[in-house]
């Protein structure tokens, strides 16, 4: 693999194994992956095949098994975690995108996005700027006001990639983005993940069932029964 | 950073509006329970301070005349007042009972029925121990007959007739705030009248007690004709009183004048403080009591209703909650964005219940006292059980797994 795979997220022999004794269910069984930065790459699968797990052990909120995973230099987990704080990790090294966009409905589009800087530590005033730059971007700087019920599912969905991007995340972990939303509307997210893939130099990895995005895709990770295969995908 | 809390309550400002005011009607009527109980010890505290006096005399071995019955010689003050340090000393008789009105000047002669405390006092001076301390209107009792100062929560108006027993009395003057220990408003009338009140019988009952009295031939024997018309008569008279009130000389300690009257009159003699305890302690004790019950009642059911609805709140977020916490969110925070959230529940309630029970405890039947220290007290017993209440609420947020925001 060419050089610039060293500062994304590489993911060698990853394994998951829920429960013990008789029970237990193997979900990942040796899980090899790269994402570059500025890549975004698919992770398609049927169903119980394990991309929940998988994106679940990347976003630091269950432990694998055993493997390893690194993000840049750091080594994130080496048959244990390698890190201390995984709350920050979460908070600055990943952005989350999910099928639904989970916006928190009591706080308006601004607050939402400006929610995470915020956590950080950043004063208000920067956060909302930033928040509001990248609302910008994604074109709902318009309903920067509005709550999150008074948003149209699309325009709640790019609210989320707003929330995922602000803290200038290296890694994008979205599971189903697009499944709410209309063919156009899938596309013109994936386009927008593209966008800021590049634009930020952020490592994303998406999972979908979605036929209409697959083809969008460079670079596709299968994963079936625990394990993953690479294929070339027909995006250019 | 934001109030997370904050948020959440201006979002669904609607919903904390209502509970805390369902909440703060219940924090009001826990403030009024408080409230009841302040003012039956205020009544107390009235009613001793209002009769004028330092001591009180009673039949031995009674805690009279309030708490207990006590009957004593209408001539006992005398010797009273020849003793050490007694400035003066004034018979009283209370009795409990319906006063009628029965007529007034001009009005319509509309008859009413009041709860009151009949007070029989010997008219006299200013300052006379007993009587009422001072009128908001009228006069005080002069005549020895049939003239009667009411309490104005009697609701009896001046130059009104008012009937106890057989007799009719002329209302001369108001006073205001004179009740018993029970707050039932007072009516002072000549002691004469009082002792007569107490002791008449009806005429049946006075013609069947001349009858056994004919029949006993102790009383009424062959050949002393007059001994018959004797008894008959001493059974005619009512020569008790229900306690003398003493009114000590300046300088004098009360204990130093009280304990020769127990010694040498043979009588039980209380001070003020005893004369309080006897009160608070014994005759509202259990009313005490009971009103401490509905306190703790009310208390726990505020609790209850603070946890279930700060609960079901938690609940309904609890994809948010797994949401705040897969971005980074400290469970501090989250606990705080609970704890908040509940003690807002409480601040509203809280005033909700302490305007709610100002506005409605005048119209009591029974003087409520609203205390500052009581609404001290009550405030921050309910951000206690606020804190409490939002602990089944956090400990449910913090167990939410970050992994339940990315689903299966
Ligand atoms: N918390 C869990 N406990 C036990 N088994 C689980 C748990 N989560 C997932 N699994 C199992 O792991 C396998 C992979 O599941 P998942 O990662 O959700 O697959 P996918 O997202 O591809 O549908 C499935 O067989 C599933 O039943
Ligand atoms: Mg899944």
């Amino acid at each position: 693999m060419s050089e610039r795979y060293n500062q994304g997220i590489r993911i060698e022999g990853l394994t998951k194994r829920y429960g013990a004794g008789d029970t237990a269910v193997d979900a990942l069984k040796g899980v090899d992956m790269q994402v570059a930065p500025g890549e975004v790459v698919g992770l398609i699968g049927p169903s119980g095949s394990g991309k929940s797990t998988l994106l679940k052990c990347l976003g630091a909120v269950i432990e694998p098994s055993a493997g390893r995973m690194t993000l840049g230099e750091q080594i994130i987990y080496e048959d244990a975690w390698k890190i201390p704080d995984l709350r920050a990790l979460r908070r600055d090294k990943i952005g989350f995108v999910f099928q639904a966009p989970y916006l928190i409905p009591f706080l308006d589009v601004t607050d939402n996005v400006a929610l995470l800087p915020m956590l950080a530590g950043r004063p208000n005033a920067e956060s909302r700027k930033r928040a509001l730059e990248l609302l910008e971007a994604l074109d709902v700087g318009h309903r920067a006001r509005a709550m999150p019920s008074q948003l149209s599912g699309g325009e709640q969905q790019r609210v989320a990639i707003a929330r995922a991007l602000v803290n200038r995340p290296p890694v994008i972990l979205a599971d189903e983005p697009t499944a709410p939303l209309d063919s156009e509307r899938a596309l013109t997210v994936i386009h927008l993940l593209e966008d800021m893939a590049r634009q930020f130099s952020t490592a994303i990895i998406v999972v979908t069932h979605d036929e209409k995005i697959i083809p969008t895709f460079k670079r596709i990770y299968t994963i079936r029964d625990g394990r993953t295969h690479e294929e070339a995908g027909e995006g250019r | 950073m934001i109030s997370l809390a904050g948020r959440d309550i201006l979002h669904s400002w609607g919903k904390f509006v209502f509970t805390g005011v369902g909440l703060g009607l219940l924090i009001g009527v826990t403030l009024t329970m408080a409230g009841v109980y302040r003012g039956m010890v205020d009544d107390a505290k009235a009613l001793l301070d209002n009769s004028g006096a330092d001591l009180w005399v009673v039949q031995q071995d009674t805690l009279g005349p309030y708490a207990e019955s006590s009957s004593l010689y209408d001539d006992t003050y005398r010797g009273i007042l020849g003793m050490k340090g007694v400035a003066r000393a004034a018979n009283i008789t209370y009795l409990n009972m319906q006063v009628r009105r029965t007529g007034g000047e001009g009005q319509q002669h509309e008859q009413k029925d009041v709860r009151a405390m009949v007070v029989g006092i010997v008219p006299g001076g200013p300052g006379e121990p007993g009587q009422p301390g001072y009128l908001v209107a009228g006069r005080q009792i002069t005549r020895g007959h049939y003239e009667a100062v009411a309490d104005i929560a009697t609701g009896f108006k001046l130059g009104e007739r008012i009937r106890i027993r057989r007799n009719e009395y002329r209302v001369v003057g108001l006073t205001r705030r004179m009740v018993s220990s029970g707050g039932d408003p007072m009516v002072f009338v000549p002691l004469k009248d009082a002792q007569e009140a107490q002791f008449l019988k009806d005429n049946d009952a006075i013609v069947r007690q001349r009858a056994r009295t004919a029949e006993n031939p102790a009383l009424n024997r062959p050949g002393v004709p007059g001994v018959l018309d004797a008894v008959l008569a001493s059974q005619s008279v009512n020569p008790f009183v229900n306690a003398v009130l003493v009114r000590i000389k300046p300088g004098f300690d009360p204990e130093a004048v009280a304990e020769p009257i127990r010694r040498w009159q043979r009588l039980t003699v209380f001070t003020r403080a005893q004369m309080e305890e006897i009160l608070i302690a014994k005759l509202i004790a259990t009313s005490a009591r009971q009103i401490g019950m509905f306190l703790v009642i009310l208390a726990i059911v505020s609790a209850a209703i603070v946890a279930f609805i700060i609960y079901t709140l938690t609940l309904g977020k609890i994809r948010e909650i797994a949401v705040l916490k897969l971005i980074g969110t400290k469970n501090r925070t989250i606990a705080g964005m609970i704890l908040q959230q509940a003690v807002g529940l409480g601040l509203i309630g809280f005033v909700v219940g302490k305007v709610a029970a100002t506005f409605w405890a005048p119209f009591f039947p029974k003087y409520v006292l609203l205390e500052a220290g009581d609404a001290a007290r009550g405030f921050a017993a309910v951000m206690v059980i606020c804190v409490l209440a939002s602990v089944l609420a956090i400990r449910a947020a913090l167990k939410v797994d970050p992994a339940e925001a990315i689903g299966g």
